[in-house]
């Protein structure tokens, strides 16, 4: 079993597991409650919370448990709009973001907010230009994401976040989802107010994530009920998940370090891949190492996903979130490929410890497939 | 030191056979279930089944359940999908004084946004009236919500009759069960409810999930977008092993419920016989029927809560002096505070006690013990005369 998803979801790391298990076992008190038993389990929280602060080099009140990355950026975009809005109603992300930022932008502008969609290039880029130009008095929140998930193009984050530092009135949100634990950003950047992390993208647990907030930052929470984390994400803690998700933390900027040799294997990819006729590569050069987005032309990519499969090869067409399959990708429409090219998408997604056997028995596999199809079909 | 852990109210350890099924599925529950390939078909089948189980258990449609981060998350997404779905139709709310915390808050919040929200107060015992929902219900009320059991009393409130009083009535109707569930054997139309709230960390279930029952004919503004999860009710990748421990809990729940209930009633007997033995001063909150046996909410006369609390946590005696949301203060409960008002002392003397499956006769006996030992040594001259 070959598993090529890894931003899809990742296989969650044992020894990650086994912390789940030892505090959801042996510290199941409430953390709220004033008891001794409650107070070891609070302990423990706050510990996490300290730890994750320590490798991001921010404040531990400025981290907060979410249920993962949609909740995370919904708390963010929701809580900046609705907290923000007597100041002004305009808000920017890009064209090309997950659906749990699209989804919301889409929704606050049926309540009358205004969002600027930045457009990118062929690349998967947005420009800093155009992101100037776009900035207005009344602009409250940009909303962007650091890896795109589809195709690895990475924006310049820091970039942004510099001409942000010039607009106080105007916070910043980074989904960080598929860029932590292979490329870093500068944490604690004055020009970054809010952060999204999700668990189960870096070997943690699905229902595991963290949105971060710098100090003063005032949102507005999804959520109302009971005093947990500052009463801005009620809901009784789920410590081992907190645990869990320190560990994965950990874990994954620790095997950030074998980031190189995954830009080796991409590499391997890119150049065996070329050699196939009727392939097109649609991730751009400079994209993350783990992702590569490519089309088979002519081929439905769910009929080569199915034959993969058979041979214990998991690949994806496009992000996991849409039952719609076989629509259009958004984000390679808007890089500007071609309707037919962007609906035989296939993406390759590794870790940052797959092997070359993996990839040399994908590629193989891959190209006598294709051969096999094409003889079927004639 | 012997420790003893009676708050299972507050939240339950993980069932053994729970973990052991959560420890067997991680190879299973690694696909994201959104994936086309056989891994996330994988989780798929397994986060169908647990929303077949979760259906079943309150007899209600596959379609009808929406996981969630938990209950705090459900009544919320009850709440506000709700207000802000229904809100062309009135804008008249009707709760309780006695509900939970994730039921008072949104509500607050709602009456900021224009809403108008009315608080039903409760009798001595804890307990909403039929009737007093009936007066407060208004032609543009869209929607009431009243908690199944009170977490602090363990008070069931009259849901089906209140249901059955709001079927010829437009509003929409919301129970927090999150207490009850537990215990009784619930059913969606037995209830006459068209939404109601659960989490699985007060079953013997892990924390972080829950779910809302929604009736497939109400409709609810979404409150978080992206991917098309939940049939796009809450957008998010599941939580798969949260998902397959809940489904084992409630499967043991299934299966165990008569017996839980029984193992309760006796041991809130012997607590009460126990307090009798050792002429301990002592009032029950609330009242003997329509009370659940897993939480006695008991006022001790004279005693100040917060040093009681204390001398029973350094005997090893884990309770609390009502719900526990907000971490290491005691405020007066404001459930207290409905049944008996603003000045009444068992405000400031009430502890609750609830006790779980792992609860043994040995334990009640032992904290009965130690009550009466810090009794003595708080108020010299507590017995009763
Ligand atoms: C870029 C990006 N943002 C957000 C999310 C949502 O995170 P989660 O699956 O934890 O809800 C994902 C993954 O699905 C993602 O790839
Ligand atoms: C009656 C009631 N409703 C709601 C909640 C909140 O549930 P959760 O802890 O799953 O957010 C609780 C418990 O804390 C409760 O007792």
């Amino acid at each position: 079993m070959i598993y090529l998803d890894n931003s899809a979801t990742t296989k969650p790391d044992e020894s990650v597991v086994r912390s789940y298990t030892k505090v959801a076992t042996d510290f199941f008190a409430n953390p709220s409650s004033i008891h001794i038993a409650g107070g070891e389990v609070e302990k423990l929280v706050s510990e996490s919370r300290k730890q994750i602060a320590s490798l991001l080099g921010i404040h531990e009140k400025e981290v907060f448990f979410t249920s993962g990355g949609t909740e995370s950026n919904n708390m963010a975009i929701q809580g900046i709009a609705y907290a923000h809005q007597k100041r002004g109603n305009h808000i920017i992300t890009s064209a090309i973001e997950h659906p749990s930022v699209l989804g919301t932008c889409q929704q606050l502008e049926r309540e009358g907010f205004q969002v600027t969609y930045l457009p990118v290039n062929e690349t998967g880029k947005i420009s800093i230009d155009d992101l100037k130009n776009a900035m207005r008095e009344e602009t409250i929140l940009v909303t962007l994401m650091h890896v795109n998930n589809e195709i690895g193009s990475i924006q310049p984050i820091e970039q942004v976040a510099d001409v942000l530092k010039e607009w106080p009135a105007a916070h910043f949100h980074v989904d960080h989802v598929q860029g932590f634990g292979k490329v870093s950003l500068p944490y604690s950047h004055e020009g970054i107010d809010l952060m999204t992390i999700s668990g189960h993208k870096i070997h943690g647990l699905k229902g595991t994530g963290l949105l971060l907030k710098r100090r003063g930052v005032t949102v507005k929470p999804l959520f109302y009920g009971g005093g947990q984390q500052d009463t801005l994400r009620p809901g009784t803690e789920n410590p081992a998940g907190a645990v869990s998700l320190a560990k994965a933390m950990r874990l994954a900027l620790e095997q950030q370090r074998n980031y190189p040799s995954v830009g080796s294997l991409n590499r391997t990819l890119r150049d065996r891949l070329k050699e196939i006729p009727n392939i097109q590569i649609n991730s751009p050069d400079d994209a993350i190492a783990n992702i590569l987005n490519f089309s088979v032309l002519k081929f439905k990519p769910e009929v080569l996903i199915h034959a993969l499969g058979e041979e214990g090869i998991m690949v994806s067409t496009k992000s996991a979130c849409s039952s719609k399959q076989n629509e259009p990708s958004h984000v390679l429409l808007a890089c500007g490929f071609d309707t037919n090219d962007t609906a035989a998408a296939i993406r390759v997604s590794m870790h940052m410890n797959q092997s070359k056997e993996d990839i040399d028995t994908f590629l193989t596999v891959l190209y006598e497939k294709i051969k096999n199809i094409e003889e079927l079909m004639g | 030191m012997k420790r003893v852990y009676l708050d299972y109210a507050a939240t339950t350890p993980l069932h053994p056979e729970v973990k052991q099924e959560m420890m067997e599925a991680l190879e299973g529950t690694y696909g994201n279930p959104s994936s086309i390939h056989s891994f996330g078909r994988e989780s798929r089948k397994l986060l169908d089944e647990a929303r077949s189980e979760a259906a079943r258990s309150i007899g209600a449609d596959f379609s009808s359940i929406i996981f969630t981060s938990g209950a705090t998350e459900a009544n919320n997404l009850a709440i506000f999908g709700v207000a802000r779905a229904h809100a062309h139709k009135g804008k008249h709310i009707i709760t309780t004084q006695i509900e939970h915390h994730a039921v008072l808050h949104p509500m607050e919040e709602l009456e900021k946004e224009g809403f108008e929200v009315t608080f039903l107060p409760v009798d001595e015992s804890g307990v909403v009236s039929v009737e007093a929902v009936e007066e407060a219900l208004r032609p543009d009320t869209i929607f009431v919500s009243i908690m199944r059991v009170n977490n602090e009393t363990g008070m069931q409130q009259p849901i089906e009759a209140i249901g059955e009083r709001l079927k010829e009535h437009q509003a929409i109707f919301h129970t927090d069960a999150v207490q009850a569930y537990g215990l009784e054997k619930l059913d969606v139309t037995a209830l006459n409810v068209d939404l109601l709230s659960v989490s699985s960390h007060k079953i013997y279930g892990p924390k972080g999930i829950g779910f809302l029952y929604r009736n497939d004919d109400i409709h609810l503004a979404q409150q978080i977008f992206g991917g098309e999860q939940e049939r796009k009710w809450r957008s998010g990748t599941e939580n798969m092993l949260g998902i397959v421990g809940f489904k084992k809990a409630i499967e043991l729940l299934e299966k165990e419920r008569e017996d839980r209930m029984t193992h309760y009633q006796r041991l809130s007997e012997k607590f009460i016989a126990g307090l009798n033995e050792l002429s301990i001063d002592y009032h029950m909150n609330g009242k003997k029927e329509e009370h659940m046996p897993n939480i006695l909410n008991i006022s001790f006369p004279g005693v100040e809560v917060e040093m009681f609390l204390t001398n029973l946590d350094l005997e090893g005696i884990a309770v609390s002096s009502g719900s526990a949301c907000t971490a290491g203060s005691i405020d007066p409960s404001h459930v207290l505070k409905a049944m008996y008002g603003e000045k009444n002392d068992r405000i400031y003397n009430s502890i609750r006690f609830s006790f779980g499956i792992e609860t043994s006769e040995e334990e009640i006996q032992f904290c009965v013990e130690r009550i009466s030992k810090i009794l003595n040594r708080l108020l010299p001259n507590h017995t009763r005369g």
